[in-house]
């Protein structure tokens, strides 16, 4: 049963890497994304796959039998939410940089570090612009 | 009171951070407040530190939930010393933002997420839980990445998708490899964990602990995941770069030391080969990159790789004198390396750029800025009598004793390739003479604030050089402390 999941968790990172390596900066957020989602499943998996009942002990008895593990399910939850919050920043991040550049091209982002100029020698950064933060 | 000591580094500076958030309709007090942030966390760390050297490890459950089911803060000598040199590092940050040299542009979020940073920072050094640290993580990142964007510039924006890339790659890996270890132990309070590792075979648990360290080399910027590191840090304002080039790679390399040198000691020794090669790989191409380059701040940033290769090399040494050539290390170059970002920054205020083929002629307008700007550089290459020469003494030193001669070399090799970077940057901005002729430095320069700090630093590089007995002591103590392990 459990090679279900990780067969799962497997092929979700592999999109995920996969969309992390293209070019437009919106598919580089989305596969970030799904590789924070395969870690969540691979958390999760980890407190083991299968039949159990809720972690709560029956009124009249004295210990648990057969419970579900929730210590790896609140730490799914609080990845979640970290992942959200990284999410929520990303996508930001990538339409500024699509606003900023015209287009989200992140081959062709070279603005922190220009390309060498024609005698092999580093380029001179063009850092006049001290930036203006936002208000 | 020892408990709310042991949990300031981040009570503190999270608390700034909300005031000074909500202080965004008053820009000339915010700093002033900053400032007083800044000061009251090296307040408490400072009595912390003297708390733990007086009294022993440190440590205090949340919510009086026990270990293994509660997070612990768990502050030893190493952790109270990394603490520290945070707020240190805090500290001369903030002071060094009120000079004119490069400050960073003042907007409502800079001073709330430069101590949301320092609690990231904070909290990464003092907990005892192995998921907690991932949290501290996202914090330190998450901050890292808004403070990256303050500027909104074309520049800021790649430099900020680039960092953000491989970085939140790493902290999922380390995710990843928590579910791991998690997995095959039952546990993720630290302690709990170096007895629970046992129980396990070692060869099974090793690709757990390697996902999880593998996640802390890149955010240490290890060859070959570094590229980030000088992809971004150079867009940075310097009173930032300063804070960042400090203190987040140095997390990176705590962490690796609190995994493979603390938490799972029986971790078997091809583990450690393999990161005594990675770090002599580190070291090599850190510095090939810095001879390449002739902005100051790409040089630098690509000495941070080089230096972290060392104290991954203490690392991979996997002995006392190991672990304390990386403690060692770690709290020197932190105060090396930031002072000589600033020191840049001080030169860029006075000669209009950061690039060495447009500068030139300090050393007959700012004589004492050229010597001062030796100490750290010097310092860096590892010549006696200053900081950097014991450090990499007590490296050298001990893989020499364990056989390892290639690695020894390559360290002493590496030494003299930083010299060539050195060297470079003071002939060409300090040595030499400025390309425009009638070049003078400008007048109005508020530089107070900078003087004081690099001059403060430079001070402590040449105190722990010409006394580094009680440094060596206290890295022994936070080392035996550490190998006693369970």
């Amino acid at each position: 049963m459990s090679w279900i999941v990780a067969l799962a968790i497997g092929s979700i990172i592999a999109a995920g890497i996969y969309l992390a390596l293209s070019r437009s900066a919106l598919r580089v957020v989305i596969g970030i994304s799904l590789v924070g989602s395969a870690a969540n499943l691979l958390l999760f998996a980890s407190g083991r796959i299968g039949q159990g009942v809720a972690p709560v002990i029956p009124a009249g008895q004295t210990e648990l039998v057969d419970a579900t593990n929730p210590l790896p399910q609140a730490l799914v939850l609080t990845a979640i939410v970290i992942g959200f919050a990284l999410t929520c920043f990303s996508l930001v991040l990538a339409l500024t940089v699509k606003q900023k550049t015209g287009d989200s091209d992140v081959d062709e982002m070279r603005d922190a570090e220009p390309p060498w100029d024609e005698k092999g020698q580093p380029a001179f950064i063009d850092d006049e612009d001290r930036g203006e933060p936002l208000k | 009171m020892t408990q709310f000591l042991i949990i300031s580094p981040v009570l503190v500076p999270l608390a700034f951070a909300l005031i000074t958030a909500l202080l965004y309709k008053k820009p000339q007090l915010v700093s002033k407040v900053s400032l007083a942030g800044g000061f009251a966390l090296l307040g408490t760390s400072l009595l912390l530190l003297s708390r733990v050297v007086s009294d022993g490890v440190q440590r205090t459950s949340f919510g009086n939930w026990q270990a293994p089911f509660g997070i612990e803060f768990v502050v030893d000598p190493l952790s109270a010393s990394m603490a520290t040199i945070t707020a240190i590092m805090g500290v001369s940050a903030l002071l060094f933002q009120m000079s004119s040299a490069d400050p960073a542009p003042e907007g409502p979020t800079l001073h709330p997420l430069l101590h949301a940073l320092l609690a990231g920072v904070g909290g990464a050094f003092v907990t005892g839980d192995l998921f907690n640290l991932y949290v501290w993580f996202e914090v330190m990142l998450l901050s890292s990445l808004g403070l990256l964007a303050v500027g909104m510039a074309r520049r800021h924006m790649d430099a900020t998708l680039k960092y953000f890339t491989l970085n939140a790659l790493g902290t999922l890996l380390f995710l990843a490899g928590i579910a791991g270890v998690y997995g095959m132990t039952g546990h993720v309070n630290y302690e709990s964990l170096s007895v629970a590792s046992l129980l396990v075979e070692p060869m099974r648990l090793l690709p757990a602990v390697a996902l999880v360290c593998a996640a802390f080399l890149i955010k240490s910027g290890s060859f070959p995941v570094f590229a980030w590191l000088p992809a971004a840090y150079h867009t940075l304002p310097a009173p930032i770069l300063a804070l960042f080039a400090g203190l987040l790679t140095k997390v990176g390399v705590y962490a690796v030391l609190r995994m493979m040198g603390d938490v799972f000691v029986v971790t078997p020794p091809v583990a450690y080969e393999a990161l005594g090669w990675i770090a002599v790989a580190t070291m090599v191409t850190g510095v090939l990159g810095a001879a390449y380059h002739w902005d100051m701040r790409r040089i630098l940033s690509f000495h941070i790789i080089s230096q972290i290769g060392y104290m991954l090399l203490g690392i991979a040494l996997n002995s006392d004198q190991g672990t304390i050539g990386t403690t060692f290390y770690i709290l020197h170059h932190i105060i090396v390396k930031a002072n000589l970002f600033l020191i840049a920054a001080i030169v860029f205020s006075l000669a209009g750029n950061y690039d060495l083929r447009k500068i030139g002629g300090l050393w007959r307008v700012r004589p004492w800025l050229s010597a001062l700007f030796l100490i750290p550089a010097l310092s860096l290459v590892g010549i006696p009598p200053l900081s950097g020469f014991w450090a990499k003494f007590i490296l050298v030193r001990e893989s020499l004793v364990q056989d390892h001669t290639i690695w020894a070399v390559a360290a002493l090799l590496v030494g003299f390739l930083t010299l060539y970077s050195m060297i470079k940057i003071w002939m060409q901005a300090f040595w030499s003479d400025h390309p425009d002729d009638d070049w003078t430095p400008p007048k109005g320069l508020k530089l107070g604030p900078a003087w004081v700090v690099t001059i403060g630093l430079a001070a402590i590089t040449v105190a722990i050089g010409l006394m580094p007995e009680p440094l060596y002591r206290f890295a022994q103590e936070a080392a035996r402390v550490m190998g006693g392990g369970l």
